[in-house]
């Protein structure tokens, strides 16, 4: 094949929608994807729905989602911190991008098949999103998509406003084996053999028979056999992601206690371009040192746990962190975010770790998880099986249930008790009318921190507890690019010929916090753009 | 959470191990749920949160083995989690039908199949496969061989070799067993993955239902998306093939039956000339079945080892090859009637047959009737829920 007129740099929703739209356009298209092939899509691999505007309701969605409406909840998810330019374009181009998927080959889950969670603002993949980047594959190969797994780029140079050559590199075997394996991504990106990211397991902090087996590795391949090349394309798009599985980019922003993390997405993003492009004089937005954080098991494996891995019933129990210490209201967040808030408190906790304690009781409520939870007969056994000081523990314990009796009485968590749920948080700050009608006449320490309904003791044996760690999904630190997905320089003037899409560019429109769905948005619309602006450059 | 492949070649599968690899598997699928669009089988287990033996048997054989799960699982093997629903719940079903089985040591043929690349139980495959000519050698013994070796020109010419009454009698015979031993295991398997459950009303209706639910294998669309023996052009081919099997042998029956009707009310004696309803019912019942059993068996070599599980091979095969020797025998009986080969090949084509009666209950065959127990159980819940929904509005 004559060298490509597009390079697709990355294999997400992103690169793959980029390298379609480019190859219908009629550009000559490599993509390159660093995973393995079974490992293919990135993040994507783990998406589900994704966000648009729709002005009247269809088979995917009820009712109506407007552009207005996105925007403020944009707006407010972001403290109105996102590009208006770019969100203005996200939002009118998503509207097309139920269409563009289903003429692609990927199938969207209707309401009527399946139990779905009720969502008027985002439509559903039918089988998720690795359903989705297999079918975006296949329509990429049937158009003449020229795909090449475990190949990484990098060596970027540029000159003036154009991006003048890029490096491939690639393991001699990786182009067509789905086991080519996991060594070959991290051999190439200058890591040790650990391809998980962050070296999360180590520090765990549970005796080792209580660690659920490790899923047995891949077999060691022989080390694969390198080769390099420099490729001159007449434009690239890079859609290869954060920085998510470069641990020695998160410790060096975020300090050592990245170690305590797990990252449950790719890892695959480690960053590479994106530091070489900053280093050359491309403009950054987003801060590098915040990250999306949610609390998962941390017994989970060190890299691409996915959904799964999330630990959900906080408003059921009480967390600890490993001294025994409360340190948040488990009831105040009650809504989707509430994951990313505790996967932020989990990355203060002393050591990265925390434990949500349950009772027999609460054990039945919380959502299902992944891994069963450490059990023990009694406060003293769990204690010892976390590794943690009992009577530390037990204190922490007592007050926490003297003060849920005195505020909530015994059967506090009764269904017609729930519209708690509706009112403003209050704290359970022992009142003296509480004081006075408690039946053993006992006084009781504030609970501090405070509590929010609906909640009650936990004291019906056994007791359990489900190790939690910050599971990191994304980073918030990417390339500056304009209305044309052209990156830009730090000088405000575009790079001609260099284009970015998905998380990579990101934090132009959600340079913090998050809204569900949003992230394959912004991969379908800026992917499609990308590589229409891609081929446009090709064709002068 | 250990992804081990507990098949070992040579070795019985654990069927303790297969239930337990199933529960994890499915508690991972139950917080995780991108698939429920394809199939009800991952909203069934939601329900089923801590499923014993008799629902994983439910969810088994409510799973019509589309496999587009397992294409789109992000947990699929090699990562870590190794989650894999097409094989184990396949995993699942064979052992179903050797633990439902009715009589108890038809298990053991039933279980034979599922022992991987073992000689003994390919040569007890051999045995049986023997035993299906068994009525062509007791024609040997019996028959002078000049009459053996008529054509079969005029009417009653079949009966020379094989009298009508014990023709008929080895049919009823062979048959009934069939249906009493299915039935009987069907029974088991009805109150096993009751178990527990709130009782359900059976309507017509709800029965009509599901009818059209297995007619359209409703449950092997993938959700619309089609099943992945594909990702081509191929999509429909299996549910198509699949019916087209299911009609040919329709069609065969119906060949049976007329022919009986005719035989006794209208009192014409076969063989019957070429275009006769009965002869080109068989026939063309016959040629459906050899081109789709042929398709199916290309369709399964072109599927991802990975869905399936290697052990269900020799009772895929077996069930097979027990097919085309009926379908083959008749087809070569209709051609060469007219030859002195005839007798030889009646006795095979009817040794054949009453073989495959007679193993029809240890066959892989079984599964229409516990893919239709449980798409009833299925329809049955919702139809409940529904009721309940409607009550409560």
């Amino acid at each position: 094949m004559k060298g490509p007129q597009v390079l697709v740099v990355g294999g997400g929703i992103a690169g793959l929608c980029a390298a379609i739209s480019a190859r219908r356009a009629g550009a000559r298209v490599l993509l390159v994807e660093s995973a393995p092939r079974w490992r293919r899509g990135g993040n994507s691999r783990h998406g589900r729905n994704f966000r648009f505007c729709h002005d009247q309701p269809s088979a995917l969605v009820p009712e109506r989602y407007q552009a207005d409406e996105f925007t403020e909840d944009l707006a407010r998810a972001t403290a109105g911190t996102g590009d208006a330019a770019l969100t203005r374009l996200l939002i009118e181009r998503s509207r097309a991008a139920p269409r563009w998927l289903l003429d692609s080959g990927v199938a969207l889950q209707e309401r009527n098949r399946g139990t779905l969670p009720f969502s008027r603002k985002t439509a559903f993949l039918l089988g998720g999103g690795q359903a989705m980047v297999n079918a975006l594959y296949a329509q990429a190969e049937r158009l003449g998509v020229d795909v090449r797994y475990g190949c990484v780029a990098n060596r970027p140079c540029l000159r003036g406003n154009r991006l003048a050559s890029i490096e491939l590199r690639s393991s001699s075997q990786s182009g067509t084996s789905g086991q080519s394996g996991q060594s070959s991504a991290s051999g190439l990106t200058g890591q040790a053999a650990e391809s998980g990211g962050v070296p999360g397991r180590s520090s765990l902090e549970l005796p080792q028979e209580l660690v659920l087996e490790p899923a047995p590795e891949h077999p060691p391949e022989q080390a694969p056999k390198l080769t390099s090349e420099t490729l001159t394309p007449d434009a690239v798009v890079l859609a290869c992601g954060g920085a998510q599985g470069n641990p020695d980019w998160l410790r060096q922003h975020c300090g050592e206690r990245v170690e305590g993390f797990i990252n449950r997405g790719t890892p695959e993003a480690h960053g590479k371009l994106l530091i070489e492009l900053l280093a050359a004089g491309a403009q950054a937005v987003g801060d590098p040192s915040r990250l999306y954080l949610v609390a998962v098991d941390a017994r989970s494996p060190p890299a691409d746990g996915g959904i799964v891995t999330r630990i959900r019933g906080m408003p059921q129990g009480m967390v600890v962190d490993r001294d025994g210490l409360r340190r948040h209201d488990e009831g105040a967040d009650r809504g989707s975010t509430r994951y990313a808030r505790w996967g932020q408190r989990l990355a203060d906790y002393p050591g990265q770790i925390g434990y949500l304690l349950l009772d027999a009781a609460a054990l039945r409520e919380v959502p299902a998880a992944l891994y069963p939870p450490l059990v023990a007969p009694d406060l003293q056994g769990l204690a010892r099986q976390i590794g943690m000081d009992a009577a530390e523990l037990e204190r922490t314990w007592l007050t926490y249930n003297a003060a849920m009796r005195s505020s909530f009485g015994d059967d506090s968590l009764r269904p017609d008790l729930h519209s708690h749920l509706e009112l403003p948080p209050h704290s359970v700050f022992p009142t003296d009318s509480h004081r006075d009608l408690h039946p053993d006449g006992s006084t009781h320490a504030p609970l501090d921190p405070p509590r929010t309904g609906p909640a009650r003791a936990l004291d019906t044996p056994p007791f359990a507890a489900y190790p939690m760690r910050p599971g990191l999904t994304f980073t918030y630190h990417g390339l500056a690019v304009d209305a044309r997905a052209r990156v830009q320089l730090s000088s405000g003037e575009p790079i001609a010929n260099l284009f970015a899409a998905g998380t990579l560019m990101a934090p132009n429109l959600c340079p913090q916090g998050y809204l569900s769905g949003l992230m394959l948005t912004i991969g379908q619309v800026f992917g499609v753009l990308a590589g229409e602006e891609a081929a446009r450059h090709v064709r002068g | 959470m250990s992804a081990a492949e507990p098949v070992v070649e040579g070795a019985a599968v654990d069927a303790s191990a297969a239930a337990t690899e199933a529960q994890r598997i499915l508690a991972i699928c139950n917080i995780c749920g991108y698939c429920n669009g394809f199939c009800p089988v991952f909203d069934a287990a939601r329900e089923r949160p801590a499923p014993h033996r008799g629902d994983l048997s439910y969810l088994a054989h409510l799973c019509h083995a589309c496999r587009n799960c397992l294409e789109s699982c992000q947990y699929a093997p090699p990562h870590a989690f190794g989650v894999n629903v097409p094989r184990t719940l396949e995993r699942l079903r064979w052992l179903d039908y050797a633990d439902y089985v009715w009589p108890k040591p038809l298990a053991r043929l039933m279980r034979a199949g599922m022992v991987l690349g073992s000689k003994a139980d390919f040569a007890l495959f051999l045995k049986l496969f023997l035993a299906m000519i068994v009525p062509l050698l007791m024609g040997f013994w019996w028959l002078p061989w000049s009459q053996l070796t008529q054509p079969a020109l005029g009417p009653g010419g079949f009966y020379r070799i094989v009298p009508f009454p014990l023709m008929v009698c080895l049919g009823v015979a062979t048959l009934g067993w069939a249906l009493l031993s299915i039935g009987v295991s069907l029974v088991r398997f009805w109150r096993a993955i009751g178990g527990g459950r709130p009782a359900v009303r059976l309507t017509w209706s709800g029965l009509s239902a599901v009818l059209w639910d297995l007619a359209s294998l409703r449950h092997l669309d993938g959700g619309g998306a089609g099943c992945t023996d594909s990702h081509s052009p191929l999509a429909p081919a299996r549910r198509w093939l699949h019916q087209l099997l299911v009609l040919g042998f329709l069609c065969c029956f119906a060949a049976t039956v007329v022919a009986a009707f005719w035989h006794h009310v209208l009192e014409r004696v076969a063989p019957y000339p070429i275009g006769s309803l009965p002869v080109v019912l068989g026939l063309v019942g016959g040629l459906l079945m050899l081109a789709s059993a042929l398709g199916l068996w290309w369709l399964r070599r072109r599927t991802n080892p990975l869905a399936l599980a290697p052990e269900r091979k020799g009772g895929e095969i077996s069930a097979t090859l027990w097919l085309l020797a009926v379908v083959l025998s008749g087809l070569a009986l209709l051609v060469w009637r007219g030859t002195s080969a005839m007798g030889l090949l009646l006795l095979a084509h009817l040794g054949f047959v009453y073989g495959f009666f007679l193993l029809l209950p240890a066959s892989k065959f079984v599964h229409a009737g516990y893919r239709l127990l449980a798409v009833l159980r299925l329809r049955l819940e919702q139809r409940n829920i529904d009721a309940d929904t409607s009550r409560r509005g």
